[in-house]
């Protein structure tokens, strides 16, 4: 079962590959965004990881919806309303419990999916995070490791795709050749779930 | 890439401190990232808020003022601004009588605002929202996020700031915008790429000896690059793109805007360019505005809007105005 140290841990991962792949999440947004994908999300997930140091929620729902709520209100740009949606709506649907199980995480992911997929306007296909997250949810029901796989597919599949949403699409044809940084930034999120477990498997931190 | 900053984290506030030191007629608040007309709420007047990622100075924070807009957000550099200063800059400007968002067609900017518009509506504020989309470059369709907001964005803030300044009713100023944007339409050309302070190089490599033709105003490159042209050669396409999509009947204001490093005397230059092909394709100019008004930091280029307008649009285009970055009649 996870419980909310399990979600802090996850937040806490994620925040770590931020830092560790910020400058890469920048290069890939140079040639087809504008060049600050990785320092918008760091400063998002430096918010998280100082609330969750300071008080971190008492249960895994309320852990998701306090960090979607952070990155809303410091990350900015499209990546901040979206990845702020996917989080407080994965949240609100795990509930108060104060455990959930890896299928319950899995539906509630795919949900939060939803969400981003209506607000965004996105369909798979279309060069967004969106070609990470939903072959992620897809395989989550096997293992996390299965999810992050998915998801690092989807990331790398989006490289021969021509952008519809978001500014690459103002590219055209140009968008092709380039792998999408949103999708890319999707598939650490999906990989921290291993770290997260790793560390309950090691005994924590 | 040298600048003149302490460091890439602080440009945003400190250019907030700096403002705040130049412009004692706006009330700064550089840890909230809000500028509001100091004497907002106006009793019975429309608050205009707008907003969008920095590094397009003077707009929206150097428009803010008399017969402009009462308060503008200002996000990181080329990011859009958060829901949180949106509500903030509406709770501090709304007399009562509604408050119009002027949004520039981007992803980011529409999702903050759109968050934003729910949040003041639940405090109790009347919300209205324009859309600014007027870069001819860009393939308007369902599968693309639509046309970008660009030099249009003056003429909407300028021309519905003059409906507000009058007293007119907030369906009636968000009307007057939307027709606005409606009639304008701009193209833009860049000559080299922009360089953001996080990233320290520039956001695109443009060799020596080309264009970019069709660009946005975020560092992000065009759909075409071309050998590079003459002035005169440029001018004939901007005009000619935007006249493949709008067919002035009436006078057209025109906005030849620098996107930030290209000199003055090159702008003037390029604006005689743009005044001989609006002549020979029988475009009657109402007015021009030639300047750095809606820029792209240290982007070398310009942009050219035409915006068509009736003798009402024109006469608040008229109106008088006095902000840090569009001052006449006051």
């Amino acid at each position: 079962m996870l419980d909310a140290d399990f979600f802090r841990r996850w937040m806490t991962a994620t925040a770590a590959s931020v830092e560790r792949e910020a400058e890469r999440l920048t290069a890939l947004d140079s040639p087809i965004g504008d060049a600050d994908h990785g320092t918008n999300l760091q400063r998002g997930f430096r918010a998280v990881r100082a609330a969750l140091e300071k008080e971190p929620p008492a249960t895994p729902g309320a852990v998701l919806t306090q960090a979607g709520r952070l990155l809303i209100s410091t990350v900015g740009g499209a990546s901040g309303p979206l990845y702020g949606t996917l989080l407080r709506r994965t949240g609100k649907a795990l509930g108060d419990a104060a455990e959930v199980d890896e299928r319950q995480l899995a539906e509630a992911l795919r949900a939060g999916v939803d969400a981003v997929m209506q607000l965004g306007g996105a369909a798979p296909g279309d060069k967004t995070m969106i070609d990470a997250l939903v072959p992620a949810v897809d395989a989550l029901g096997d293992s996390f490791t299965a999810g992050r796989d998915a998801a690092e597919e989807g990331a790398v599949a989006t490289t021969p795709l021509l952008a519809r949403k978001g500014r690459a699409s103002y590219l055209g044809e140009r968008s092709i050749g380039h792998q999408d940084p949103g999708a890319t930034s999707s598939a650490l999120l999906i990989a921290a779930l291993v770290a997260a477990s790793a560390d309950t498997e090691a005994g924590g931190e | 890439m040298k600048m003149l900053i302490n460091v890439p984290e602080t440009v945003v506030a400190d250019a907030l401190r700096g403002m705040a030191a130049a412009h004692p007629e706006l009330a700064v608040d550089v840890e909230n990232r809000v500028i509001v007309r100091k004497d907002a709420p106006v009793a019975g007047k429309v608050g205009l808020v707008s907003g969008g990622g920095s590094g397009h100075e003077p707009l929206h924070g150097g428009f803010v003022g008399p017969g402009m807009l009462s308060a503008a957000c200002p996000g990181e550099v080329f990011t859009s601004p958060v829901p949180d200063q949106m509500v903030r800059a509406a709770a501090a400007v709304d007399s009562g009588a509604g408050v119009l968002f002027i949004v520039k067609n981007y992803t980011g900017d529409v999702l903050n605002f759109d968050m934003a518009a729910e949040l003041a509506e639940d405090e109790g504020i009347q919300v209205a929202k324009v859309l600014v989309n007027d870069d001819v470059a860009v393939t308007d369709s369902l599968y693309t996020a639509g046309r970008r907001g660009t030099g249009a964005t003056l003429f909407v803030e300028k021309i519905a700031g003059a409906a507000a300044e009058a007293g007119q009713p907030l369906e009636r100023v968000e009307a007057i915008a939307r027709q606005v944007n409606e009639n304008a339409r701009t193209f833009g050309v860049a000559l080299s790429a922009c360089t953001t302070p996080s990233k320290g190089t520039p956001t695109f490599d443009l060799p020596g000896g080309e264009l970019e033709l069709g660009i946005g105003i975020h560092g992000e490159p065009g759909r075409e690059r071309r050998p590079m042209m003459t002035s005169g050669e440029i001018a004939d396409a901007a005009v000619d793109a935007i006249l493949d999509d709008l067919t002035p009947r009436n006078p057209v204001l025109v906005l030849v805007n620098g996107m930030g490093a290209t000199p003055l005397l090159e702008l003037y230059g390029f604006n005689a360019e743009v005044q001989r092909v609006l002549g020979e394709r029988g475009v009657p100019v109402a007015r021009v505005l030639v300047g750095n008004y809606v820029t792209s930091l240290d982007m070398a280029g310009a942009s050219v809007t035409l915006c068509q307008v009736d003798e009402e649009l024109l006469r608040l285009w008229d109106a008088p105005v006095r902000t840090p970055g569009l001052r006449w009649g006051m």
